[in-house]
């Protein structure tokens, strides 16, 4: 007999192990799902109140356009900066208070989840986001390309990006989030001692969004091999395309062991695997190899397209051509190749033996010269400039102070017995800041301000920006410092407690201030966005080229016309745009004489419907709900099969109407439309 | 406010900042800047090694951006006769700036290589007192130090003599944790199923902090203990009054110790069982019921004198 309860607990069994009692307890638990659910609804009700869903649909959501693609890559960053950014200023208030008697206001388990949480989201969905977003807006117009090679597969790329932020922040709704640490080493993340679904939300967020960055990597790399504009041979690419084709060169080598290490990981909690359970014929040390296999590389696929943004900005802001422009490609293969030849050094105190040890040690110590090579370069292309100080510049200049110091830091951990002393530190912590916080972060900032009227057709404002850089800069050196000295002074990471007699406290209430300065820069960001809104028609870039810049990009209009080039551009030089200026008469412009038909990609939202499927699939695994992982996947194949039967993805401009639609963005731009 | 005295406040600013940051520092303990071990001293000297080395190249970077950020500046019109938008290359500077970091880390890479061997934690160190032993066990969440020659054991805390080398044999019986006397010297990974080893040797006595530095879980944070170095008649007397507590670590005990605890004082044992560090790698090394030592997995837990081998400690799991 079947009753009720019979009923409910079928329900139950299909629901796998998702129950009410997974809604957070606690009030700062309940705080965090609140701000969630609140900030989702919010935003429905002002898109439906503003009616703006279908053009949302139509313009955004659907769209195989690159720099819409790159826009909404770099508004989720966004996002999740903030969001990963409270979780920076929790733990800081909690390490200010939890001395002593007093174990302040997270519980172990939740502090250890925050950061955790911050870890994962800075890595994976803020700086790959905006390294992707950059990517997209920025490396097609720079090689004189209308489109990537796949845009279908790059909508694809997106919509898993966003399927992992999702699963990510609904861990904070439902159930909870991996407090094993933003790379949840075995046998911590095993089932035994982390029996949660926190640690398969991890997984499914990173393998969701992994496989994203996968067929990105492969994307991007096809349309620098395939898809530059007649003339532009490999040397004559500008350094941020140079520095995409290094970085998407190790997505490609790289992501596929995160997949397979993460997949692994899943079937020992799941099916009762023992890769890398403790016993059981399991191996914890592999993992922790696998995963640095992967996550070694992984912090050079992020910082070399910022490297490459650094590069555009002292060039074009010094009003110089880049200097040693060999010496920088070469640089950048010399960084791909070792990068995969240092992973060792994150784990020296694993006790693997001297000549090993020693081995990985000098590998990581020979990284230093190619990058050391790059700034000498920076710094000679200033060298008899004319340096525009506008915030891009200002943002590398604190770059090189910073990267230069963290950089010390880390060779210096690249001896091995001096890394036995400093290893898992807060040494060790502010060293990856400084890395990641001044390499990546500030590299974006510079490449946002500098490429912002491109694409939106008017300038930011300078003063909040300003403002914005010397909050960033101080509140840096105030937030970090003091955690090279903690480490010195014993301070281990990850702690939510320590005692008194350590004497830790004041320096991390100094490093707490300095999150708060931090956090008030980030406010100036936004600030400065709102105000130059505001202000936009006095901001307006009416020349398409406002910083007198190098590069094809510019020699378009403001904003980029969807189709980037009118007539796609022919060059025999590098920074072909400021060949060009150099041998026309001042106020000529670069209006193509004659015009061509051309043919684009046709918005799909198959993109989107197997974003939401991996969505499915990815919730489905973690709660262990087979009936959704199937639909899911089912959805997937569907989804491909049917954009695979498609033939009529593509539509055409004829030659007349694309000239009227060139000339009226040219007239728009200068302002009397 | 002129442009002067902006600046002026500024630098006041930053001076005071400093200074007061350094009058606190100085009388800060700053453990891994003062170690009480030889390894530590050694480890602390490599760190300014290498800091100094690097200074050639920071030194530099930081004069010429500031160099020419100050006189390229756009507003600075005396500079612009100097400019040269074309210079783009300069086959001697570039082969410059390869060349001195590549010979600043062929030089580093050599000291690199040496110390990695001198101080490998798996390297005894010489001295006329011999070496005595520590078995360490990371347990959720604190630490388990058993004395296989003294036939004690005790809880966060352990006692040694100065001045002798001491063979720190590390294990874990939960997840991963690493095993960190920060003013004695290098740290090492404790592994279920594993054995690794670390020499340390505290030159002057005195309480030492310890640490996990290895997240292992909700209890992490309480996983301190003390390293205390005492003179040799101290650590004798200490071993005697251990020896006459009550509680046995037979492997009831054990096994009830091994429950999951968090922040636990310092606790004693006496008369532990026989081999109870090769059982618990053991644990993980076999099936469960099978609970006997297989051969050559962990062989090296039981050579008194060991000799200098890196990898075959650590098992063939």
């Amino acid at each position: 007999m079947i009753g009720f309860a019979g009923l409910i607990d079928g329900f139950a069994g299909l629901l796998g192990k998702l129950s009410l009692n997974q809604l957070p307890h606690n009030p700062i638990t309940a705080g965090g799902a609140l701000t969630v659910v609140g900030g989702v609804v919010t935003v429905a009700l002002v898109i439906t109140y503003l009616k703006r869903w279908k053009w949302l649909w139509k313009e955004w959501l659907t769209s195989l356009d690159p720099k819409r693609i790159g826009v909404m890559y770099i508004v989720v960053a966004i996002v999740m900066l903030v969001r990963a950014g409270i979780d920076a200023l929790m733990m800081r208030g909690q390490q200010a208070i939890s001395v002593g008697s007093s174990h302040g206001y997270l519980s172990s388990n939740h502090f250890q989840q925050v950061f955790s949480a911050h870890g994962t989201i800075m890595i994976f969905f803020v700086a790959m986001g905006l390294m992707f977003g950059a990517i997209n807006l920025i490396m097609p117009l720079q090689i004189g390309s209308r489109d990537v090679a796949f845009p279908f597969m790059n909508s694809i790329s997106f919509w898993l990006f966003f399927a992992g932020v999702v699963l990510v922040n609904l861990s904070l709704v439902i159930g909870d989030f991996s407090a094993a640490g933003w790379l949840a080493y075995p046998p911590l993340s095993e089932l035994r001692y982390s029996p949660t679904v926190g640690v398969d939300y991890w997984i499914w967020s990173l393998q969701i969004a992994g496989i994203g960055s996968l067929l990105s990597g492969i994307n991007f790399l096809t349309t620098i091999i395939k898809m530059r504009c007649k003339g532009m041979s490999l040397m004559k690419m500008p350094m941020f395309v140079w520095s995409v084709m290094g970085s998407m060169s190790l997505v490609v080598f790289a992501f596929p062991i995160l997949t397979v290490t993460l997949t692994l990981l899943y079937l020992d909690r799941t099916f009762g695997t023992h890769f890398f359970t403790a016993g059981g014929g399991g191996n914890m040390m592999m993992y922790v190899n696998l995963i640095w296999a992967w996550g070694h590389p992984e912090v050079y696929i992020l910082i070399l397209p910022a490297f490459g943004v650094f590069s555009e900005v002292v060039a074009s802001l010094s009003r110089k051509r880049l200097f040693g422009y060999t010496s920088m490609v070469w640089a950048i293969w010399a960084i791909v190749l070792l990068s995969f030849t240092v992973w060792l050094h994150h784990f020296f105190t694993m006790g693997a033996g001297a000549d090993v040890n020693g081995f990985f040690g000098i590998m990581t110590m020979i990284i230093a010269i190619p990058t050391g090579v790059k700034i000498f370069n920076w710094l000679f292309t200033m060298y008899r400039g004319k340096i525009l100080m506008a915030t891009p510049m200002k943002w590398f200049l604190g770059f090189v102070v910073l990267f230069t110091i963290g950089g010390v830091a880390g060779v210096l951990m690249a001896i091995p017995p001096v890394d036995f002393q400093l290893h898992n530190s807060l040494f060790l912590v502010a060293h990856f800041h400084t890395m990641i916080v001044s390499g990546v972060l500030f590299g974006y900032y510079a490449g946002i301000v500098y490429w912002f009227p491109k694409f939106t057709g008017f300038r930011l404002n300078e003063r909040f920006g300003n403002y914005a850089y010397w909050c960033w800069l101080i509140g840096f050196i105030l937030a970090f410092v003091p955690l090279y000295i903690l480490g010195f002074m014993g301070a281990t990471r990850r702690l939510d407690h320590y005692s008194a007699s350590t004497g830790w406290q004041p320096l991390f209430i100094v490093a707490g201030i300095g999150a708060g300065i931090i956090a008030i820069g980030l406010a100036m960001q936004f600030l400065q966005l709102i105000t130059s809104i505001r202000d936009r028609k006095k901001n307006r870039d009416t020349t398409g080229d406002p910083w007198n810049a190098r590069t094809l990009e510019w020699s378009v209009p403001s904003p980029v016309p969807f189709y980037n080039f009118a007539l796609t551009p022919e060059v025999d030089t590098r920074d072909a745009f400021w060949a060009f200026k150099q041998t026309q008469k001042a106020g000529s412009n670069n209006e193509p004489q004659t015009y061509e038909s051309i043919t684009l990609p046709k918005n799909t939202s198959i993109g989107l419907i197997v974003g939401t499927c991996a969505f499915f699939f990815g919730f489905g695994a973690v709660w262990h709900i087979p009936w959704l992982c199937v639909l899911g996947l089912v959805g997937i194949i569907t989804a491909i099969i049917v954009r695979a039967n498609q033939h009529n993805t593509e539509y055409h401009i004829s030659a007349e109407r694309l000239a009227q639609m060139d000339h009226d963005a040219r007239n728009a731009q200068r302002g009397y439309a | 406010m002129s442009k002067k005295t902006k600046i002026t406040g500024i630098v006041v600013a930053v001076l005071v900042f400093l200074g007061l940051s350094t009058w606190y520092l100085a009388r800060t303990n700053i453990p891994i800047l003062e170690p009480k071990g030889t390894i530590a001293l050694k480890e602390r000297n490599l760190l300014f090694f290498g800091l100094g080395l690097s200074a050639i190249i920071v030194i530099p970077v930081f004069v010429l951006l500031f160099t020419f950020v100050w006189r390229y500046r756009e507003t600075n019109s005396k500079s612009h006769a100097r400019y040269r938008p074309d210079l783009d290359h300069s086959v001697l500077t570039e082969a410059l700036w390869w060349l001195i970091p590549s010979i600043l880390i062929a030089i580093l890479s050599v000291v690199t290589w040496r110390s990695s061997h001198t101080l490998d934690p798996y390297r005894p160190i010489a001295s006329k007192t011999p070496t005595m032993t520590i078995q360490v066990i990371s347990m959720d969440w604190k630490w388990l130090f058993v004395y296989p020659n003294q036939h004690i054991a005790a809880v966060n805390l352990a006692e040694f003599p100065v001045n002798t080398p001491i063979r720190f044999e590390v294990t874990s019986d939960s997840v991963m944790n690493s095993f960190w006397i920060p003013q004695l010297g290098s740290q090492i990974y404790s592994m279920p199923g594993m054995a690794t080893k670390v020499y340390l040797m505290a030159t002057s006595a005195g309480s030492y902090k310890g640490y996990s530095a290895n997240i292992s879980g909700k209890g992490f944070a309480g996983m301190m203990f003390t390293a205390k170095a005492t003179s040799r008649k101290t650590f004798l007397e200490w071993v005697q009054q251990v020896h006459r507590t009550p509680r046995h670590l037979t492997l009831a005990a054990y096994n009830q110790l091994n429950k999951p605890s968090e922040y636990n004082p310092v606790s004693y044992y006496s008369d532990p069982v026989n081999n109870l560090y090769v059982k618990i790698i053991d644990k993980y090394m076999s099936r469960p019921q099978a609970n006997v030592l297989k051969n050559g997995h962990s062989n090296d837990v039981h050579s008194k004198n060991s000799n200098y081998s890196s990898m075959n400690s650590m098992g063939t799991l």
